[in-house]
């Protein structure tokens, strides 16, 4: 008999999944908050069990249960929880289907979680699957939105070309080392190596595959084509779940093949297959575009959507230093980002409620008609752009010290002035909102489960920028899962 | 002299007190916002003078030190400190935030936001005096930004969603810098640490080129804030557009931060980026005297000509900080910030008087000016005359410091900046002429009145400052020995 207990919160998610899907067909009110409170209830429970039954493996290292994949399901579980709770506007304007959506998200999250435990590429793989294609669905549930079917159609086209160069990728690994299995793949890699001087092209062309693969989930330049529309069709709360969860857990997939799977390679003793410099140029041009498109945007979404872009860029700074400190400072940075991004979001979702608008310029005098939901996106968009004392701060100190470290200064300097442009379209938002004096027609209170997830993200963005120990320290303690 | 009660962080913390008060008060209540802010404002200056009259001055180790765990994981702490350098600054911060609350009770437009935002700028500003680790003192010098956002953005002039963007970019751009040579010491230093005491340890084992690149670095951020020419640009605009009372904490702290930060970072703990590098900033330091105080000869908007007299008058601490082997040089550039904060705060303030009265600050609209308000023509002159360094009152003392502690280094270049003096009485009499002499026009200017007493209350203290230092500078001069004589020995290393 197999010892279950690692796969506990993932059996569990997954039979919640199912029960809200039951409990849709066969109640006759069809309401939202019934499937929804049932679902943001097991999410909670989930990450209870998660706390009870860390650590182990299953599968003979298939499947670990790390301090590095508990980190992340953390992030992934509060992304869901915080995309579910800001939901109720968006699922109350919806005619049918309103339980399948909070099960789609649930099955997308119980993916999300197989994909961060994962050790073996093929399980990686339908990990990867299984966060994805719920998101199609997700992404074109408007149906009346021809903005929103649009969203899904290209989101899975190019989803599903990019899990197929991916998996290309995977292929030839499998016919370089004759295994799937992580730590077998760098132990053969290494033996080849060390042997023979070279491995050959094909495993250049195998990195490069596996790189557009993954940084095509992760949105980063030059694969990012997809995001802006995506992110802009898509129903706001499901674009917030996309931005942050399936981009924290594509990235601690990233993490696993090429800050575990490919360390070596990453330095120039193992030159010239050095996949380190290429992901830092992917980084410098993912600032440098997200940022600067930023700026002409009209849409918040689509604002929103470049910036994650170049988030995304700052996080593979932390990458590309391929050091315990690295693996901290991207986890951390994870964490800063789901509670600013999803924060930031939940506001788009609640004025959006109200107001049905989702321009920028509708923005403009909201700090004197709804003080509250100001200050919120005030404090998340600063948090975005790195101002002191809020998390994001020490998010990117954290990855810049890390990048320093491992001599990437001009990385550094890159994306600190890219960070200063940023700070222009960030600032053009609290500008509108503060600056202009006369009232915004529309005076906002959020509702309860949407203003808890405000409440929430929130606090959360403040006090974990002032007092970080805590998570730093789990932090730390994922960044020990890899051996540097 | 060292307390177990906290009184360091009593000083930086009661403003932000006060700023929880304050939102907590309802937004209508006008006259209670602007007493509570006062109260806290007050507060901060009582604790400030406690910490001055406790200071003891006849050593240049850190004074009221608290230190605590705060971020292990980055080696960050809480820890706070004063020394002879940064006791004067948070006097001169709580004295300059008080005076600016008390001339902000004219502020009608969002009371509330105004002095909250206010009081955490004012906990930023000291924080930055107080902060002896290097997280932390960056911490406190980049949640200053965002409050001075707001008020420049919401409160100030015409042209304030400009001005306030570009103060808030130029700076932020000017940080990076810092953050990345922050960055570079602490992996330099073996232990790591963000100890800036332990790093003037440490700093002079680095290699020459990473003293320099560091060194360089910080220099790009303290300057942008100084402003040295040319990195001045942002700062007629900001000054210009901010309401009165924050044209007088940009002018009075804010550029002295950069000042500070050179003497508390990179000056001590860089040596051979100093000695590399001193030649320049002394050219630097001379070109801003000179073009500073050109560029005013020619303003016709008087708010706009006492800010670029800033830009001049700040060339002098630069030029001192450049002959960084004399105490008198450095003496000379702590009673440089500690004077022209007083003034120009002083002149700002007048300057925001005259304007709320006749609204406009157009040199050539006014004559004759002193038929009409005596007291305010009185006290202008008081302070024009401090500026411009009339023996007898503080500008005169700091001047006179700078020229002789740096003659023996660059005698060319002292000569050259003394014509800076000649210039600056040459635009300020020709200011005074223009504005309070000549032809009174009364079908004009006939309404106006002057000078109240709550407004007079205000710039009193910072008269008899400038009096007092002019004609009894030894407390003064006490305070900040020892410290610049350990600096200068640290330099020399």
């Amino acid at each position: 008999m197999i010892d279950l207990r690692p796969l506990i919160p993932e059996l569990f998610l997954f039979c919640v999944s199912l029960v809200v899907l039951g409990v849709d067909l066969f109640s006759k009110r069809r309401s939202v908050s019934l499937p929804a409170y049932l679902s943001m209830a097991g999410l909670v429970v989930t990450g209870f069990l998660l706390y009870k039954f860390q650590g182990g493996r299953l599968w003979e290292g298939m499947f670990v249960s790390d301090s590095f994949a508990y980190f992340f399901k953390i992030i992934i579980l509060g992304a869901a929880f915080c995309a579910i709770g800001s939901s109720f506007g968006t699922v109350g304007r919806m005619t049918h289907h309103r339980g399948e959506y909070f099960s789609l998200i649930l099955f997308s999250t119980v993916g999300m979680m197989f994909l961060v435990s994962a050790r073996e590429l093929i399980t990686l793989y339908i990990g990867l699957e299984l966060t994805t294609i719920p998101l199609f669905v997700l992404a074109a549930y408007i149906k009346s939105s021809r903005a929103s079917s649009e969203a899904g159609l290209k989101y899975m086209i190019i989803g599903a070309a990019s899990s197929a160069i991916l998996l290309y990728g995977f292929s030839i690994i499998y016919g370089l080392t004759g295994t799937t299995y992580i730590p077998e793949v760098t132990i053969n890699l290494s033996i080849y190596w060390l042997s023979f001087g070279e491995i050959g092209p094909a495993f250049s062309v195998a990195l490069m595959m596996i790189i557009a693969g993954l940084t095509f989930k992760l949105a980063i330049v030059p694969f990012h084509m997809w995001a802006p529309d995506v992110y802009e069709g898509a129903p706001t709360p499901i674009t917030a779940f996309l931005s942050v969860g399936s981009k924290a857990a594509a990235l601690a997939a990233f993490a696993r093949i090429f800050c575990g799977m490919f360390v070596a390679f990453a330095d120039d003793v193992m030159q010239p297959r050095d996949w380190g410099n290429m992901v830092a140029f992917l980084a410098a041009v993912s600032m440098i575009l997200g940022n600067v498109v930023a700026i002409r945007q009209t849409n918040i979404k689509r604002m929103l959507a470049y910036s994650s872009i170049a988030q995304a860029g700052y996080i593979m700074v932390g990458v590309v230093a391929t050091s315990t400190l690295g693996i901290a400072s991207i986890s951390y940075y994870a964490f800063a980002y789901l509670l600013a991004n999803m924060g930031a979001f939940a506001v788009v979702t609640v004025f959006a409620d109200r107001s049905g608008s989702e321009k920028i310029a509708d923005y403009a005098g909201l700090a004197r008609s709804s003080p509250v939901l100001a200050f919120l996106l005030a404090i998340f968009l600063l948090s975005l752009a790195g101002i002191p004392p809020l998390a994001g701060f020490l998010a990117k100190y954290y990855v810049f010290a890390a990048a320093i470290e491992a001599g990437y200064t001009w990385l550094v300097i890159l994306a600190l002035l890219t960070a200063v442009i940023s700070l222009y379209y960030y600032a053009n938002v609290i500008r509108l909102m503060y600056m202009v004096h006369e009232p915004n027609p529309h005076h906002i209170v959020p509702g309860f489960p949407a203003g808890l997830v405000l409440a929430l993200t929130g606090v959360g963005v403040v006090l974990v920028g002032i007092l970080p120990q805590s998570i730093l320290e789990l932090a730390l303690r994922a960044a020990s899962s890899f051996a540097f | 002299m060292n307390y177990s009660f906290p009184i360091l962080s009593c000083v930086v913390f009661a403003p932000l007190a006060g700023m929880i008060v304050v939102l907590l008060l309802d937004r209508e209540k006008h006259n209670a916002i602007r007493w509570v802010s006062t109260f806290f404002a007050f507060i901060t200056l009582i604790l400030t003078i406690i910490v001055l009259k406790d200071y003891n001055c006849a050593t240049a180790e850190m004074q009221f030190v608290e230190m605590h765990r705060w971020i292990p994981a980055i080696s960050a702490q809480y820890f706070l400190g004063v020394d002879g350098i940064s006791v004067p600054m948070l006097a001169l911060t709580s004295l300059l935030s008080l005076i600016a609350i008390v001339i902000s009770f004219n502020i009608t437009k969002r009371v509330k936001e105004y002095f909250a935002f206010f009081l955490l700028l004012e906990c930023g500003m000291l924080g930055v005096f107080a902060a002896l680790d290097f997280f932390l003192f960056y911490v406190f010098w980049e949640v200053m930004l965002v409050p001075m956002y707001f008020l420049i953005g919401v409160w100030g002039g015409p042209r304030r969603e400009y001005a306030a963007i570009k103060f808030f970019l130029y700076t932020l751009f000017g940080s990076i810098f810092m953050l990345v040579a922050i960055l570079i010491l602490y992996f330099s230093s073996e232990p790591h640490t963000l100890n800036m005491l332990e790093m003037m340890r440490l700093g002079p084992t680095f290699s020459h080129g990473i003293q320099l690149l560091t060194f360089a670095f910080f220099f790009i951020a303290f300057a942008i804030k100084v402003p040295v020419w040319p990195f001045h640009t942002w700062l007629p605009d900001a000054h210009v557009e901010a309401p009165t009372a924050i044209s007088i904490v940009l002018a009075g702290v804010l550029l002295k931060m950069g000042t500070y930060g050179m003497l508390r970072v990179s000056w001590p703990m860089l040596p051979e980026g100093i000695r590399y590098f001193a030649f320049p900033i002394a050219i630097l330091g001379v070109i801003a005297i000179i073009y500073g105080a050109l560029v005013c000869m020619a303003q016709k908007d008087l708010k706009k000509l006492v800010a670029y007299s800033s830009v001049s008058h700040m060339g002098y601490c630069m030029l001192a900080l450049a002959a960084f082997t004399s105490v008198k040089a450095l003496a000379g550039c702590m009673f440089q910030m500690v004077s022209h904060g007083l003034l120009t705060g002083a002149m700002f303030l007048l300057v925001g008087v005259l304007y709320d009265r006749a609204h406009t600050r157009e040199i050539a609209a006014f004559g004759g000016l002193s038929n009409k308000m005596r007291v305010y023509t009185g006290l202008m002159m008081l302070f024009t005359m401090g500026s411009l360094g009339l023996p007898g009152m503080s500008g005169f003392i700091s001047e006179f410091l700078v020229f002789i502690g740096s003659f023996s280094s660059y005698p060319v270049m002292v000569c050259i900046a003394v014509l800076g003096v000649v210039l600056t009485a040459a635009y300020f009499l020709r200011m005074i002429q223009h504005i309070f002499l000549g032809e009174f026009d009364s079908a004009k200017w006939g309404g106006l009145t002057d000078i109240n007493i709550r407004e007079t209350l205000a710039v009193a203290p910072l008269g008899i400052l400038t009096l007092f230092i002019g004609i009894y500078p030894k407390p003064l001069s006490d305070l900040i020995r020892a410290t610049l004589e350990n600096i200068v020995t640290l330099m020399a290393r």
